[in-house]
């Protein structure tokens, strides 16, 4: 911007707050992806991929509990739970007594629990764990995320993967392009018939234009395909307005709340035959460093209901015999419990896979409650191993085309 | 206007005139409520989350009513800027008066010794309860508190170990928050005033000597800088030169107003390096609208907001907002288009009627301060330009007003 113009707008507006450059994005590949603009259907028996990001930190050791070792009572009095309480699940492990429906998944057999999930020299910060989980990158921080990836692999089509939500998970984001967002509301192209000619008009690529510009014009391109599509399904699931967030005991660290509305448009999204083959949902609230089992109860309820009744529906329909549900945190928390109840940010974590496909039990060495790292647990499974599984698995894609690391090889054996 | 760039640079820190926007929009004030007791009826409880509901709703309107009607808006863009930076959520930080006093703190320091800011942050109510601060206690420390304090307050990650955050913990040890008062206190039985070795240095560290150590690290100079020209100027962390000269500002005495001054000065910023590539942010885009076609702020703009994914004094975390192509959705498209329609169809388009439809291209954009249409925009404005409101509402949802 010149001086001239930088005055102007300085003294117009004041000055704008930041942005982060977009992953990677270049301006011939959003060329590239508006002018490709292919689209083509789920195929048959094609398989869909369910991801819930638990945001703020999960406490593995309340969501499979490890009731019968003396060290796990002894650590965090306060927080355990008794061997009655917890829905016994073998090798003196038990479930979170909230989490009931999804214990039934587990005695169908259609419930993988992968123990001891993460990744060396775990870091304590959401941030940047999150980053790391969701780029599949614990080297180095990675602009990509792990499916944005592996959209670019694919022909672009904004309905390929989905995240429900405002705002873009970097999940998503590829270096060519990246999955749509879709509120939890109403969807339409605003304006209708009376905009369309000029809302087709902007969305035009421009020759010369920068990244940023142009990706606002693929957005609007996307926002047709996707209220084209996706309208229908998305708008019978959302009956009521989005209500005022309400407080609750965890720091927020991200994540949307209500799983259950976002897992019923994803419900509704597949039965309707969408094109879609990666759902992202999300639910935060999980940091909790204070009154922690009065507060995660509730949590892991909603987690419960909300999974176990989209598989319950899903069951009921031909396309649902193709859907992988799987569910994990940045980071598990520590193992004795902190002063206030709660438990502060730790390192190993739980990873949930349900449905049809999945093969039942326990994958991953449960870690040792002895054998700790300055009080965390020491991971025994890393989690590019079950991402590997699933490319390979449910997205029919070669793992090492999206992932690095020899863990990415290695499968688990869950599908 | 006179005096070219510096000038101008300089009336906007330091506006020599009495803001009658400020005058217009007093700080509301909000009565007490007594949190129910553990016996309370469910009843008395809903009542109570009403009326907390109610307060954050009112809060949040008022500052969104501020920012527009401000006749300098700088102070509250840095008022933004620094709310991103110790991103506190309404929806955990206690009652609203509490948000309310945080938010007159970053205003009333977010300009002068960062130390000053951070000692305060540290001891500020509304922090203290997001953070769980009450609840770290000697003996056994809550860690969250001290973690953000040096991953995302004054360090950035990686600048410190496990060992570090723990130990800081300690420092940081029993304060109590009065929610009533809204006022925080030492409670000397609770804090642990043993020695503590943060950083390399041991001492008996308390909130007060911790927050001056940690901002005395030549990385914290560091990364103040990096963050505020990250929030102001570019999308990336400064080049090495910028670096420097903004470290020059700041200086030993830690002053954030010539920091900011130097980043809006320096040769990159005004170059065409960062042109272009700034998206606005919701807030931005919203009150940046309804200030440019002089609307007031209502519920519209709280929907616009809350649709769009970010709804001030409710960060989704404590790292605050994202940025970039995380704005740039289908869903957000979606809310954008639906705003722009709002705020066309209520502004007042005289001065657009006015103009001979060929004229009006160039009239919107001065309206909006967009340096240039593309020809692709050009060309989809002209087919829109017999109707202003039209004309207007594709403007709003153009990629050249979107990004700046």
């Amino acid at each position: 911007m010149d001086t001239l113009t930088r005055r102007r707008f300085l003294a117009a507006s004041g000055v704008v707050g930041g942005t982060a450059l977009a992953a990677g994005l270049t301006q011939r590949s959003w060329v590239d992806l508006v002018t490709a603009g292919l689209r083509d259907p789920r195929p048959e028996k094609a398989r869909i991929l369910v991801l819930v990001t638990l945001y703020g930190g999960n406490d593995a050791l309340s969501t499979v509990v490890p009731y019968a070792d003396p060290a796990y009572r002894s650590a965090r009095p306060e927080l355990a739970y008794d061997e009655q309480d917890v829905l016994p699940l073998g090798e003196s492990l038990g479930l979170n007594p909230e989490m009931k429906g999804v214990h039934s998944l587990w005695k169908d057999e259609r419930l993988a629990i992968i123990r001891g999930i993460g990744y060396p020299k775990p870091d304590h910060s959401h941030f940047r764990s999150m980053d790391i989980w969701q780029t599949a990158s614990p080297e180095r921080p990675e602009t990509t995320g792990w499916l944005g990836r592996w959209l670019d692999t694919q022909p672009h089509d904004p309905l390929r993967a989905v995240s429900l939500g405002p705002v873009l998970p970097p999940l998503l984001a590829g270096a060519k392009g990246a999955g749509s967002a879709v509120a939890v509301g109403r969807l339409a192209v605003p304006g209708g018939q009376r905009l369309r000619p000029g809302l087709t008009a902007l969305s035009r690529p421009q020759a010369g234009e920068p990244p940023m510009q142009a990706a606002v014009a693929a957005t609007h391109a996307d926002l047709f395909t996707v209220a084209g599509s996706l309208s229908d399904p998305v708008n019978a699931a959302t009956g009521k307005d989005d209500e005022d967030d309400d407080e609750g005991a965890g720091t927020p660290t991200g994540g949307e709340g209500a799983l259950a509305r976002q897992l019923d448009i994803v419900a509704r999204c597949i039965t309707a035959d969408a094109p879609t083959r990666v759902y992202a949902v999300s639910l935060g609230g999980f940091d909790l460093h204070a009154a922690g089992k009065a507060s995660q109860s509730p949590l892991l309820g909603q987690l419960d209901q909300a999974m176990a009744g989209f598989l319950a529906t899903m069951a009921k329909h031909p396309a649902g015999r193709s859907v992988v549900v799987a569910a994990y945190s940045e980071f598990g928390r520590r193992v004795a419990g902190n002063a206030s109840n709660g438990t502060d940010h730790g390192t190993a974590g739980v990873m949930l896979v349900a449905g049809q496909p999945v093969r039942g039990g326990f994958y991953g060495e449960q870690p040792s409650l002895r054998d700790l790292d300055k009080g965390d647990l020491k991971a025994t499974t890393d989690f590019r191993s079950a991402y590997g599984e699933l490319l390979e698995k449910v997205l029919d894609t070669e793992p090492a085309r999206v992932l690095a690391g020899p863990a990415a090889g290695k499968t688990l054996g869950f599908l | 206007m006179s005096g070219g760039y510096e000038a101008a640079v300089d009336r906007l820190l330091n506006p020599t005139a009495a803001d009658a926007g400020v005058a217009a929009t007093p700080a509301p004030t909000f009565a007490a409520v007594l949190r129910p007791k553990r016996d309370t009826g469910r009843e008395e409880r809903q009542k109570y989350r009403k009326i907390r509901r109610e307060q954050r709703i009112q809060l949040v309107t008022w500052w969104v009513d501020r920012m527009v009607r401000v006749e300098h808006p700088f102070s509250e863009k840095l008022t933004l800027l620094w709310h991103n930076h110790w991103a506190t959520s309404v929806l955990k930080s206690g009652p609203s008066s509490q948000m309310l006093g945080q938010l007159a703190t970053l205003r009333s320091l977010g300009t002068g010794d960062f130390r000053d800011l951070a000692r305060a942050m540290v001891r500020d109510p509304a922090m203290l309860v997001w953070l769980d601060g009450p609840q770290n206690r000697k003996g056994k420390p809550n860690e969250n508190l001290a973690r953000e304090l040096m991953e995302l307050f004054t360090l950035g990650v990686g600048h410190y170990t496990e060992s570090d955050v723990r130990e800081a913990a300690r420092a940081l040890t029993g304060w109590r928050v009065d929610r009533d008062a809204g006022t925080s206190e030492l409670v000397e039985r609770r804090h642990d005033a043993g020695s503590k070795t943060v950083l390399g240095k041991t001492a008996d560290f308390d909130d007060r000597s911790l927050v001056d150590h940690l901002v005395d690290q030549p990385q914290s100079a560091r990364f103040v800088a990096s963050r505020l020209w990250y929030r102001l100027a570019a999308s990336q962390d400064p080049p090495a030169d910028v670096l420097r000269r903004l470290l020059g500002a700041y200086g030993p005495g830690r002053d954030l107003g010539a920091l900011i001054r130097a980043i809006l000065l320096d040769p990159a910023f005004r170059s065409g390096s960062t042109r272009h590539a700034l998206v606005k942010q919701p807030v931005e885009y919203v009150v940046g609208t309804l200030r440019a076609l002089r609307l007031s702020s209502g519920p519209h703009a709280l929907t616009a907001l809350r649709s769009l994914g970010q709804v001030p004094l409710q960060p989704p975390s404590v790292g605050g907002w994202p940025a970039g192509q995380a704005w740039l959705t289908t869903s957000s498209a979606q809310a954008r288009l639906r705003f722009a329609q709002w705020a066309a169809r209520t502004a007042d388009l005289s001065a657009l009627d006015k103009q001979p439809p060929a004229a009006r291209i160039d009239a919107v954009a001065r309206l909006l301060s967009v340096e240039a249409w593309t020809p692709r925009t050009r060309t989809a404005l002209a087919a829109a330009s017999v109707d202003p409101d039209r004309l207007l509402t594709l403007a709003l949802v153009s990629p050249e007003y979107v990004v700046n």
